[in-house]
């Protein structure tokens, strides 16, 4: 089992929800989140004064799967995240040890 | 013959008018309706600019602090109107002392009843008077954000509204020795916004910067409450400037009318100034522009007239966004620009009613209409309303500071002045 971290641009989680689902995924968790990277920050203006905002506003989507769907769910992602210009985000995979649902307390890949 | 009974219809008409001027000095004061009615209104419109101008500031400072932000003026409400009714209004409008001060003749508005104050109740005109007093020094907490003790402001505005607001006040409307001079002031440009923002200050100087200033940013966390306070305020603005005429009249309509273009004229010089130096039009910008032009207007209408409004308004709002700049540069923390705001947009407004003054409005001529008299009139009271505001002030909060502390603790101050000092926050989530 294996679980897919992206950070991802806010405007485009509609898209890749809907590409996740197209492959199959059944449930991811969806945060918002701030942070930088090459991107860096923005300048905000008030009563005159400059500010530099170095932490953007991003949407972190994790999803954990089986293991022979990452490499189709992380073309998909790709795929609808992408806008060609900088900052579109990143995509960390990871593994998962164990998974349990709690209402009926399966184990494993029934679980996920 | 015809010659005759023209000259004769002159003198005759002539002994009437006299007839007629000498029955209205003579004649009793009565109360008029209308101005009753106007002035009822106008005084609960300047009510609602303390919760105006409590937005105005709530929305401009961080989230942390937005309670204690709107507290400080909202408080105004409550030891002010306590004050102006046991010994305030006594000391502005009491019968006068040397030309500097109001007896003790009104103490706990004793002999303040219904009769006639002019056209109006007596009463009338004291609580109108007292929405004054109340905001001006809500005016002054907007230096003082995010780490003063609550304590210490309480017992500051008491202390400065009797020793700054009220002395200031009976100097230009309560016969005192600014008045006697000749200085123009319709709404409140001396008494309000200079002795506010020279103040402010005076205060955000001695009181220090807030930790993290200016390396930290601290950017406005709620613009539109913002914009809804600057909203509220210019709305209550029309009591305030037109309700300066003490009655519904026509010298009452021009200053309503220079009030709008002022304002309107202000937002544009705000605005045009701000895109000009940093390339983007701003929406504090706009509201910041409307409210320093509504200040600058504040002594002038009354006396000018609505090209002149234009012109007050464009300038206050260009050069109080430059004013805003200098805190920067010099390195004081006024946190939400009072003192370029207010003192300066107060000065601006003072001097123009100098220069744009006509005769034809109010009664008296500015340097524009042929009168150089009355700018160095006006830069006199200017001067002195500078000097002393600033002079008091600092003493007030000296004395403040080795007696009760001026400022929270270091840990308050970072955790907030909503949780720290009240116990509350503005927004669960």
């Amino acid at each position: 089992m294996r679980k897919i971290t992206a950070i991802i641009k806010p405007f485009k989680l509609e898209e890749v929800k809907e590409a996740l689902t197209s492959v199959g995924i059944q449930g991811i968790t969806v945060t918002e989140v701030k942070g930088f990277g090459r991107q860096k920050g923005h300048t905000e203006l008030y009563r005159g004064a400059e500010y530099t905002v170095d932490f953007l506003p991003k949407v972190k989507i994790e999803v954990v799967l089986k293991e022979d769907l990452v490499e189709k769910a992380m073309d998909k992602i790709m795929q609808a995240a992408s806008t060609g210009k900088i900052g579109d985000g990143k995509i960390f995979v990871s593994s998962i040890e164990e998974v349990v649902r709690i209402r009926t307390g399966e184990r494993g890949e029934e679980a996920i | 013959m015809t010659k005759f009974m023209v000259y004769l219809f002159i003198f005759s008409m002539g002994l009437l008018f006299n007839i007629d001027a000498a029955f209205a000095g003579e004649a009793e004061p009565k109360i008029v309706g209308a101005d009753t009615a106007w002035m009822l209104a106008s005084s609960a419109l300047v009510m609602l600019m303390v919760p105006g101008l409590a937005l105005f500031y709530g929305g401009m400072d961080r989230s942390k602090n937005v309670l204690s932000t709107l507290l400080l003026s909202f408080v105004c409400l409550g030891v002010i109107t306590v004050q102006w009714t046991l010994f305030g209004y006594s000391l502005a409008f009491g019968s006068d002392v040397g030309k500097v001060i109001g007896d003790l003749s009104f103490l706990a508005l004793a002999g303040v009843g219904l009769e006639p104050n002019g056209t109006i109740p007596h009463q009338l005109f004291m609580v109108f008077q007292m929405m004054f007093a109340i905001l001006t020094p809500a005016l002054i907490s907007g230096a003082l954000v995010g780490r003063m003790k609550f304590q210490t402001f309480v017992v500051f505005i008491l202390l400065w509204s009797t020793l700054v607001y009220d002395p200031l006040c009976h100097w230009v409307w309560g016969g005192g020795w600014i008045s006697d001079l000749g200085a123009l002031d319709f709404a409140g440009g001396l008494v309000v916004h200079i002795s506010s923002g020279v103040s402010a200050l005076a205060a955000c100087i001695i009181l220090g910067k807030r930790k993290g200033f200016p390396a930290e940013p601290m950017p406005p966390h709620n613009l539109p409450i913002t914009l809804l306070g600057a909203g509220m305020l210019w709305f209550g603005w029309f009591g305030f400037n037109a309700g300066s005429e003490l009655a519904a009249d026509a010298v009452a309509a021009s200053a309503f009318v220079v009030t709008q273009i002022a304002a309107g004229a202000a937002v544009l010089g705000w605005v045009f100034t701000e895109w000009s130096h940093r390339g983007k039009p701003t929406l504090l910008g706009a509201a910041s522009g409307g409210v320093a032009g509504l200040v600058a207007i504040t002594p002038a209408a009354g006396f000018v007239g609505p090209i002149s409004a234009i012109m007050i308004g464009a300038l206050a709002g260009g050069l109080c966004y430059l004013a805003v700049l200098a805190k920067h540069k010099f390195g004081y923390d006024d946190s939400l620009d009072v003192f370029a705001v207010h003192g300066i947009g107060g000065t601006i407004g003072a001097i123009c009613t100098g220069l744009f003054a006509t005769a034809a409005i109010g009664g008296t001529d500015g340097l524009f209409f042929g009168n150089p008299g009355q700018l160095v009139t006006q830069l006199i009271s200017v001067a002195a309303a500078w000097v002393y505001s600033f002079t008091v002030t600092f003493v007030i909060l000296k004395v403040l500071e080795a007696t009760m502390g001026l400022r929270v603790s270091e840990e308050d101050e970072v955790q907030g002045l909503d949780l720290s000092s009240h116990g509350e926050r503005g927004y669960t989530m």
